[in-house]
């Protein structure tokens, strides 16, 4: 019987495990998919936002700016990727300027620190790549760039070195209450007992709780298309730029990311199919031929990847953070959209707090390992380096030459206590085949390095989730049209 | 003293030619810095034959080729580290001595000085992202090189049924090596006009085995969630616009991508050194120098060749230029850069979408030259005019077929450069255009 389990483990899932783990308390996370943070969590801005976007009063906008607080904490804690750039809300027209001073009295009114009213000649001095158009700028200092897998990883790492279970490849199937209080949950391997859920699902909390019962909210899953630009597009802002919305909608960003390229999008698509993760030809010419207004000189051509992320989007205006009505103990995490990354952590927090008013008692650990450390080759002083060869002779073999990462940190990422499995694991872990090739030099070294670690065929080892193969088979097996060990 | 008088970044053919070269230019401390676990570079995977028919006069597989290069290192007393990777590259003013950093597992963190660099890093593949190709993302899309080395290193099949986006010379041959392994290529396909690759490798690679070519044509859409399930290929109208109504559905569960090479130049680009928009690598005199004296640059780093044996050939020329430098700067307290005078641009003009050399220096007026290029699209006879900078007619070369796919090369002799007034500016004319 756990005390609490936590249905899905991307980031919210991950921030609830990390501020349960300090408590003495018998916490699991049940993860659908094969690895962490990946789905939402691993496919969005990247972006700690300062928080004058909700409006005052809701949920979203409490917890926004206690999150992005919360979040550079715990990544300086935690050894995350963070970068407080600040960022910049554009007005390319006077009939704009309005909007700014909206965005500007929310802030104030949410408590972001900082803001700050410019002109189109301060902004492009802070900025000089931005249009010629801009005549205005909200310029909010305390907004950052984050690597957001990393930081749902470390979070959930510690966790785990805490004592909080996890499982993967673990989607719940049933929930039933149990007489008496609590739940019975049914995986594919078998049952859980538990006093309270915590679904943090993501875009399919809707599915989870309909497990147990009906719900009077609806998701309305929404795609996001991006560019990813090389890192020698990474210098074209300093700062996260956004767009005052137009006539043509929501407007898109240009940022720097925290591990130094240039992230460019993303457009808002309603989609039925929640695992359709494609780009789109007019997606992708939408985002590009907004993304322009702002910064006119983007080499495209510099272009390294695409993707696109679901949006939790509900038909709500807020998150949902609240109990069942008619099942306590069952606590819905749902609907957390943009600002949620940011939110995370003090979703967490809260998700802790309701617990512990609901009568679970919430006693601190003693001996609660709150810091983590991860080795950056590329980050360390020549010395540092040296000294990182001398202790293993793996830190000085580069697989990943674009992003000079080596076998030791490759070895690092499968040997931590959340251990990657599959060769995107091990990007989204270390960086390896997240540069300017894509995988095509380090990735077989990638899949050669998993199948020995765990001991596998690398015929075993996917790309990503499950069904993701990438070999076939050894050459002169008859590995022809008909047939393959797959199928 | 320099650790070393020549440090060559790279054990592929480049740096393997340019080494061997140095040695026999007289040359005592020599050190190549490989990345991989050996030397050959990417001639390794390479498996196929084609290769050494200009250098060697026979035909040669490409693992055979580097073997050639291999046992002519193995004469000299070049030194190798493998399994190093060059980290920076800081580059020496003034004649001072330049200074590479790597690492490798046997010596650790390594700084060594020496009195020039080749550079011979090679290329790399265009990614998808690089062309921006819609649709999902799940596993079975492959550059064409990195499913080559899972084929013909590792030893792994990489899919059952295949559709190559692009007509480089590697794409065209893994739609052959995958026949060959009971894969089922179904199409290859081609955004221009014109196939990007080889003469021979279209005949040899998709005719011989029946595999439909689609010119004109590029994928505007790749299915499935977790692996490939379906591509859909559209026609092109001249400015290469996907034409509505003309998709076709491929069921395939592997993507391989053939769309290009772009030369590998963070090093070089991170020394300071200059570098061609065009050809991505960088700008370099006739004798391979960049714009850092003592930096020579030579092979794909340079300029993507089709063929090694004129890659094995730059780099001689790189490497003797390298060694060169070294031994006047050592007999001299003054460095040695190239002969003194203005150099004489070289402009690539209609037709032409770039020359290596960039620029020749005033010794090519004693000594000739000889230029490399790429024209821009296909054409019957026609002819490359060189035109000095006062409009005159320098020299004319007649070709009787011109295509982007294949490197030209042309010689200037000194006679005709003795007196030409920079710059200089090669053109295409067409017979009949």
């Amino acid at each position: 019987m756990y005390d609490v389990v936590i249905i899905g483990c991307g980031v919210v899932g991950a921030a609830t495990a990390y501020r349960l783990a300090r408590y003495r308390l018998r916490t699991l996370v049940l993860e659908a998919n094969n690895d962490v943070a990946n789905a939402t969590t691993k496919a969005n801005s990247a972006i700690l936002h300062a928080g004058y976007d909700p409006e005052p009063g809701t949920k979203m906008a409490a917890l926004n700016v206690e999150g992005n607080r919360m979040a550079l904490d715990i990544c300086r804690k935690l050894d995350v990727p963070v970068r407080q750039t600040g960022s910049m809300v554009l007005a390319f027209a006077p009939e704009q300027l309005p909007h700014l001073q909206m965005l500007y009295d929310r802030g104030v009114a949410n408590g972001v620190p900082g803001l700050e009213l410019l002109s189109g000649d301060a902004a492009r001095a802070l900025e000089p790549n931005l249009s010629e158009k801009v005549c205005g700028a909200l310029l909010a200092p305390s907004a950052a760039v984050v690597d957001p897998w990393g930081l749902a990883l470390a979070m959930i790492e510690v966790a785990v070195q805490n004592g909080v279970e996890l499982r993967r490849s673990a989607p719940v199937t049933g929930i039933r209450p149990k007489e008496g209080g609590g739940f019975v949950l049914a995986t594919p391997k078998g049952e859980v007992e538990t006093r309270f859920v915590i679904n943090a699902a993501g875009v399919d909390a809707d599915r989870v709780h309909r497990l147990l019962e009906p719900i009077p909210w609806q998701t309305r899953p929404n795609r996001g298309e991006y560019y990813l630009l090389d890192k020698s597009e990474g210098g074209r802002v300093s700062r996260v730029i956004f767009q005052c919305p137009g006539p043509e909608g929501k407007g898109v960003l240009v940022a720097p990311t925290v591990h130094g390229n240039l992230i460019v999008g993303p457009n808002a698509e309603p989609v039925t199919d929640r695992r359709d993760l494609g780009n789109t030809a007019a997606g992708l010419a939408f985002v590009k031929a907004r993304a322009v207004q702002s910064v006119p000189s983007i080499r495209f051509g510099e272009n390294i990847r695409n993707f696109s992320g679901i949006r939790a989007n509900t038909d709500q205006s807020d998150f949902i953070i609240q109990w069942s009505e008619n099942h306590p103990g069952f606590l819905d995490l749902a609907g957390i959209k943009s600002p949620g990354l940011t939110s995370a952590p003090a979703i967490g927090k809260l998700a802790a707090d309701m617990l512990g008013e609901a009568g679970l008692p919430l006693t601190q650990k003693p001996d609660f390992i709150d810091e983590r450390h991860v080795v950056r080759f590329r980050h360390a002083s020549p010395a540092e380096k040296a000294a990182l060869i001398a202790k293993d002779p793996r830190y000085g073999r580069v697989i990943c030459r674009c992003e000079t990462i080596t076998e030791g940190e490759i070895l690092d990422a499968i040997h931590s206590p959340v251990g990657a499995t599959t060769v995107n694991g091990v990007k989204r872990r270390c960086n390896a085949g997240m540069g300017r090739c894509q995988g095509g030099f380090c990735g077989p070294r990638v899949q050669a390095i998993l199948a020995r670690e765990l001991g596998v065929s690398p015929t075993e080892i996917l790309m990503d989730q499950a069904g993701s193969w990438v070999l076939y088979g050894e050459t002169k097996q008859s590995v022809t049209e008909e047939v393959s060990p797959h199928d | 003293m320099t650790d070393y008088q020549l440090i060559v970044i790279g054990g592929g053919p480049a740096g393997l030619a340019a080494a061997c070269k140095a040695w026999q230019q007289g040359l005592r401390r020599v050190l190549i810095l490989e990345r991989d676990c050996e030397l050959g570079g990417i001639l390794n995977q390479c498996i196929h034959n084609g290769f050494g028919l200009h250098r060697f006069g026979e035909e040669l597989t490409g693992p055979e080729y580097a073997g050639r290069y291999i046992a002519m290192l193995a004469e000299t007393g070049v030194e190798v580290r493998l399994d190093t990777m060059v980290l920076q590259i800081l580059p020496g003013r003034d004649g001072a001595p330049h200074e590479i950093h790597a690492v490798n597992g046997k010596q650790g963190y390594q700084v060594l000085t020496t009195g020039a660099v080749v550079l011979a890093m090679g290329c790399r593949e265009r990614t998808r992202g690089a062309i921006s190709i819609p649709g999902e993302r799940p596993s079975g899309i492959f550059t064409a090189g990195a499913a080559q080395r899972f084929l013909n290193i590792e030893g792994y099949m990489v899919g059952r049924r295949v559709v190559i986006l692009g007509s480089g010379d590697i794409g065209l041959i893994m739609a052959r090596r995958m026949t060959l392994e009971g894969a089922k290529v179904l199409a290859c396909v081609e955004l221009m006009p014109y196939s990007g690759g080889l003469t021979r490798n279209i005949v040899q690679c998709l005719e011989d085995y029946n595999i439909p070519q689609y010119l004109s044509h590029t994928i505007t859409d790749i299915r499935g969630h977790d692996r490939v399930e379906q591509v859909v290929v559209s026609r092109v109208d001249d400015q290469r616009r996907p034409v509505p109504g003309t998709e076709m559905v491929f069921d395939c569960d592997t993507v391989l991508l053939s769309v290009g090479l772009l030369p590998e130049n963070e090093l070089s680009r991170g020394a300071g050194v200059e570098i061609d928009p065009r050809t991505r690598g960088p700008v370099v005199a006739e004798n391979r120098e960049t714009s850092i004296p003592g930096i020579f640059a030579c092979g794909n780093v340079l300029h993507v060749h089709d063929l090694v044996d004129f890659v094995s050939a730059e780099s001689e020329r790189a490497g003797a230029a390298a060694a060169a430098y070294v031994m006047a700067g050592e007999s001299s307290p003054a460095p040695a850069g190239t002969e003194p005078g203005e150099p004489i641009p070289v402009c690539a003009g209609e037709g032409i979408s770039y020359t290596v050399p960039q620029h020749l220096s005033p010794a090519v007026r004693t000594a000739g030259a000889e230029l490399f290029f790429r024209v821009r699209r296909v054409t019957g006879p026609a002819a490359i005019v060189v035109q000095d900078g006062a409009g005159n007619r320098v020299a004319r070369f007649a070709r009787s077929h011109l295509a982007p796919g294949e490197m030209e090369h042309i010689t200037l002799p000194a006679a005709l450069l003795a007196r030409a007034i920079a710059p200089l500016t090669l053109r295409m004319e067409e017979a009949n255009p």
